[in-house]
């Protein structure tokens, strides 16, 4: 079959559907959420259309700025750590047999697909005094007494490593899946050691892919809107919990939108870098 | 390289399966405490999901939402995937773009969008906005799966029907459908697993006026403890596994996980 | 008017050529094979008859009607694919009955049909297999009969049977021409391979750079070839330059010979010998010096590769007539002009 261009109406048959519901329930939206960015906030949570700045002078305050940099370096931290656990994990899981790795990847999916409320929730069980895992350690006797984890900054930085560590070992697995085998068995024959191997050859021939998968869990870190708030103190909060909070509790639309455009920009910005150094590895 | 592999997926393992064991641990304590080890056994609370109105709501309305939900998206990806495969039309891959785009961005800009749409439109609050906004939100794991579909279809399978005498419409009743099947039934799965577990987007948009399970537990997390949350946790991770499960034991997984879809 | 006919038949892709103003008639009932490198437009001409590309200038008619720009399901064809397309989702006889499935056909006749042809290709009792579990000689028969169900006016094979060993392939050459004269169907073949051609085909048709360079049967394509790039893609062939001097006296080689003229208009010519048609002599008495270089003896035949005015020469010979020489002897070559061919330069 050659796949032609559209010719007649008909060909465009199977577009208008998903074109027109993409477009009014996703681009709309967008749209009137960056309308509602530059709406006048008023009291007790309404908004009235005009064009002020208002919400976005509002980022150069001190408050926004720890937030954001505390967004920004959380998010990080959790990439590094996910990735640097991930990348090994995920290239033994790719030349595991076949059955394992079904197995792990229906376990990755599962805990993947977990609500966040659910992973927050195990988690501050799994921190908490009476049912927490100190208590495991008062009963092998390295604590004398149980104690609350949480809020912290461990307990978070923890729940939304394990969050993004499905994601990011199901990022990494296409391309170590089709990594040459015989790369590293080249690297063998030529004396160097497994482990020698995988860094001397392994990592530097996934450099871009690990580059580009540090930017994807970046960005799903910083999409992380509840695990700060249930287990961190407000210096925890980060740009997404504030979002929400400015949106639901404070009422406060305009300012939530701003907000949502400025982390759509940073997205759209990290995801534009993860292309081109995804295409720096085709390129290669 | 085998003990350290060995040692590496236990870590990985304990670190992953911790939690879950606590929260089943808590799930059948025998009363309403919060203690682990479990202090006696009980199934009640795994009871409580299916007796008590509150949360027997909450699961109904989270499968309706799934099942809707899933099926739109589903309806959506299905008709655009199959135009990008059969036609060639560059431009169209910007509908693409926009199918892909709510999952990659963070998830709080898509509930964010929606819930100043529904509020601008009046609709607020009603039950299907939620099948909507997750139905677009979802779209794009069929959309996902579907491509590999039919990239994974051979052309000249679809020549051959021709030459045999088949039209377009029989090609695809005949040729493309059975072949696309899988594919159709893992994209529904995935989208109907993460619909069921998903809260911002569900409860920027009808937070005030229904509860899903997710944010019953949210809910029941800020005003008071009951080990119904841990039982419900569990079952769903249960879900969760039983869905992946099927579709790894009548699919392809890895496949389906990108392993070779590009090939081509 | 009966047969396939195409008249000015072109396709372009874009700014690119791909068929240029191909005209070609066959008759009904004739085996025809499309030859020719990769990229020729061989398989872009069989596309356009089967529909599945539409020419951008010229008309094909097929008995009589013009098909020039019918959809290809509604040309009743059958047509067997490079990958064979065997649909994967159904069985053998699943496969078979698809086209008369979607003719409407009722389950009986369909059933009948598909038993008739599993026993003409020799795997009766097969419907009920699944496709992936057949060998490559099976899948390659089972395209066939499934091409062959609805009695086609036209069979079309594009490259078919590539994907097999060479053993097998043979085989299958003499198996597929004896079941197309047995069921006489006019039946075109697009193929790189020029022994699968000669074994086969009425009319050995061959293309280069989207154009029919020569279309004729197998023994004049290889006697009597149209231009050097024929003589040198069917075979092996010597192509020696040559000229003739004012008094008319051909010189190839360096060398004067009797008997060779070029063609009419011209000084300069090109001469095709097929390297079974040089003979090895004692040098001097009129033959052409030449050096030997190489010998290859590969038991059927041998090979020996000899330099003469610069250029290399071949020549095979039977173990019977077996040249007595060494590498780097000097000897002579002779050529008879009877078994040579004068092409234009």
């Amino acid at each position: 079959m050659r796949r032609e261009p559209p010719q007649r109406l008909g060909d465009y048959g199977p577009l208008f559907f998903p074109a027109g519901m993409l477009t009014l329930f996703f681009v709309v939206p967008f749209a009137t959420m960056i309308a509602v960015s530059f709406f006048q906030r008023e009291q007790g949570g309404f908004y009235t259309p005009a064009f002020v700045l208002d919400n976005y002078a509002r980022f150069l305050s001190l408050f926004f700025g720890k937030v954001l940099g505390f967004s920004l370096f959380l998010a990080v931290a959790v990439a590094i750590a996910c990735v640097v656990v991930g990348v090994p994990f995920t290239y033994l899981l790719a030349r595991s047999a076949r059955k394992m790795q079904i197995a792990w990847l229906v376990a990755l999916l599962s805990i993947l697909s977990l609500s966040e409320v659910m992973i927050g929730f195990a988690w501050s069980t799994l921190f908490s005094r009476t049912a927490g895992i100190t208590n495991l350690f008062v009963w092998l006797g390295l604590m004398s007494q149980a104690q609350a984890l949480t809020p912290s900054f461990g307990a978070v930085m923890t729940a939304m490593t394990y969050q993004a560590f499905p994601y990011t070992v199901l990022v990494l697995y296409p391309a170590l899946v089709r990594l040459d085998p015989t790369l590293a068995e080249a690297a063998r024959t030529l004396g160097a050691s497994p482990v020698k191997a995988f860094f001397t050859v392994v990592v530097p021939a996934l450099r871009n892919t690990i580059l580009a998968t540090l930017i994807m869990v970046f960005i799903f870190a910083l999409g992380s809107y509840l695990l700060p708030q249930l287990l961190g103190r407000p210096q925890h909060w980060t740009l997404s919990v504030l979002i929400t909070d400015q949106a639901i509790y404070q009422s406060n639309m305009p300012f939530a939108a701003a907000m949502a455009v400025f982390l759509v920009l940073v997205s759209l910005a990290l995801v534009g870098l993860a292309v081109y150094a995804g295409q720096q590895k085709e390129a290669k | 390289m085998t003990a350290l592999r060995r040692l590496l997926f236990f870590v990985v393992g304990l670190f992953l399966a911790l939690p879950l064991i606590v929260v089943a641990g808590v799930s059948i304590n025998q009363r309403q405490t919060l203690a682990f080890p479990p202090q006696g056994f009980s199934l009640a609370w795994y009871g409580q999901i299916f007796t008590n109105p509150e949360w027997r709501n909450a699961l109904v309305a989270s499968l309706t939402l799934a099942a809707t939900s899933a099926l739109l998206a589903l309806l959506i990806a299905l008709p655009l995937a199959w135009f990008l495969w059969r036609r060639l039309a560059p431009w169209a891959n910007i509908f693409q773009l926009l199918g892909v785009a709510p999952f990659t961005l963070p998830p709080v800009i898509t509930a964010l969008g929606l819930l100043t749409f529904w509020a601008t439109t009046g609709l607020y609050g009603q039950a299907w906005t939620a099948a909507i906004s997750h139905g677009i939100f979802f779209v794009t794991l069929p959309l996902v799966t579907l491509s590999l579909g039919f990239s994974a279809i051979d052309r000249s399978l679809v020549e051959a029907a021709a030459t045999m005498g088949a039209d377009d419409r029989t090609i695809f009743r005949t040729v493309v459908l059975p072949l696309i099947l899988p594919y159709i039934v893992s994209g529904y799965a995935f989208a109907f697993v993460l619909s069921l577990n998903e809260y911002i987007v569900a409860y920027m948009t009808v937070g005030f006026t229904m509860e899903t399970l997710p944010i019953k537990i949210f809910n029941a997390l800020r005003y008071g403890y009951t080990p119904t949350m841990a039982s419900v946790t569990v079952l769903f991770l249960v879900i969760a596994a039983v869905i992946f499960g099927l579709v790894a034991r009548f699919g392809d997984l890895p496949k389906l996980l990108g392993a070779l879809s590009e090939d081509k | 008017m009966s047969g396939l006919i195409l008249e000015h038949v072109t396709k372009q892709f874009g700014t690119f050529t791909a068929v240029s103003d191909v005209n070609l008639s066959v008759a009904d009932g004739s085996f025809v094979c499309l030859l020719g490198p990769s990229g020729c437009g061989k398989t872009t001409l069989m596309r356009m008859i089967a529909g599945l590309d539409l020419p951008t200038g010229g008309s094909i008619r097929l008995s009589g009607t013009d098909i020039t720009q019918v959809p290809t399901h509604k040309r009743d064809l059958g047509m067997v694919f490079q990958s064979l397309a065997l649909f994967p989702h159904l069985t053998v006889g699943e496969n078979i009955a698809y086209s008369l499935r979607i003719r409407g056909a009722d389950k009986d006749a369909q059933k009948k049909r598909v038993d008739e042809l599993l026993a003409m290709i020799h795997l009766p009792g097969f419907a009920d297999r699944s496709v992936s579990k057949l060998s490559g000689g099976q899948r390659q028969r089972v395209a066939i009969a499934r091409a062959l169900a609805i009695s086609p006016k036209l069979f079309l094979l594009d490259e078919p049977l590539s994907a097999l060993d060479a053993k097998l392939r043979e085989a299958m050459q003499v198996e597929l021409r004896q079941l197309q004269q047995r069921l006489g169907i006019t039946t075109i073949v697009v193929t790189h391979d020029q022994r699968e051609a000669m074994t086969m085909a009425d009319t050995v048709v061959v293309m280069n750079g989207g154009e029919i360079r020569q279309a004729a049967a197998p023994v004049d394509i290889y006697r009597r070839p149209a231009d050097s790039f024929v003589a040198d893609f069917i075979g092996q062939t010597n192509l020696l330059p040559f000229e003739t001097d004012s008094a008319g006296q051909a010189a190839v080689l360096g060398t004067s010979i009797e008997g060779f003229a070029p063609l009419a208009g011209s000084t300069k010519g090109m001469l095709s010998v097929r390297p079974e048609d040089v003979q090895l002599v004692p040098a001097g008495n009129g033959a052409i010096p030449a050096k030997v270089t190489f010998v290859r003896d590969l038991g059927g035949t041998i090979e020996t590769f000899v330099e003469a005015g610069g250029q290399q020469v071949i020549a095979v010979s039977s173990p019977r007539n077996r040249p007595e020489v060494q590498v780097g002897q000097t000897v002579g070559i002779k050529l008879d002009p009877a078994t040579s061919v004068v092409l234009p330069k």
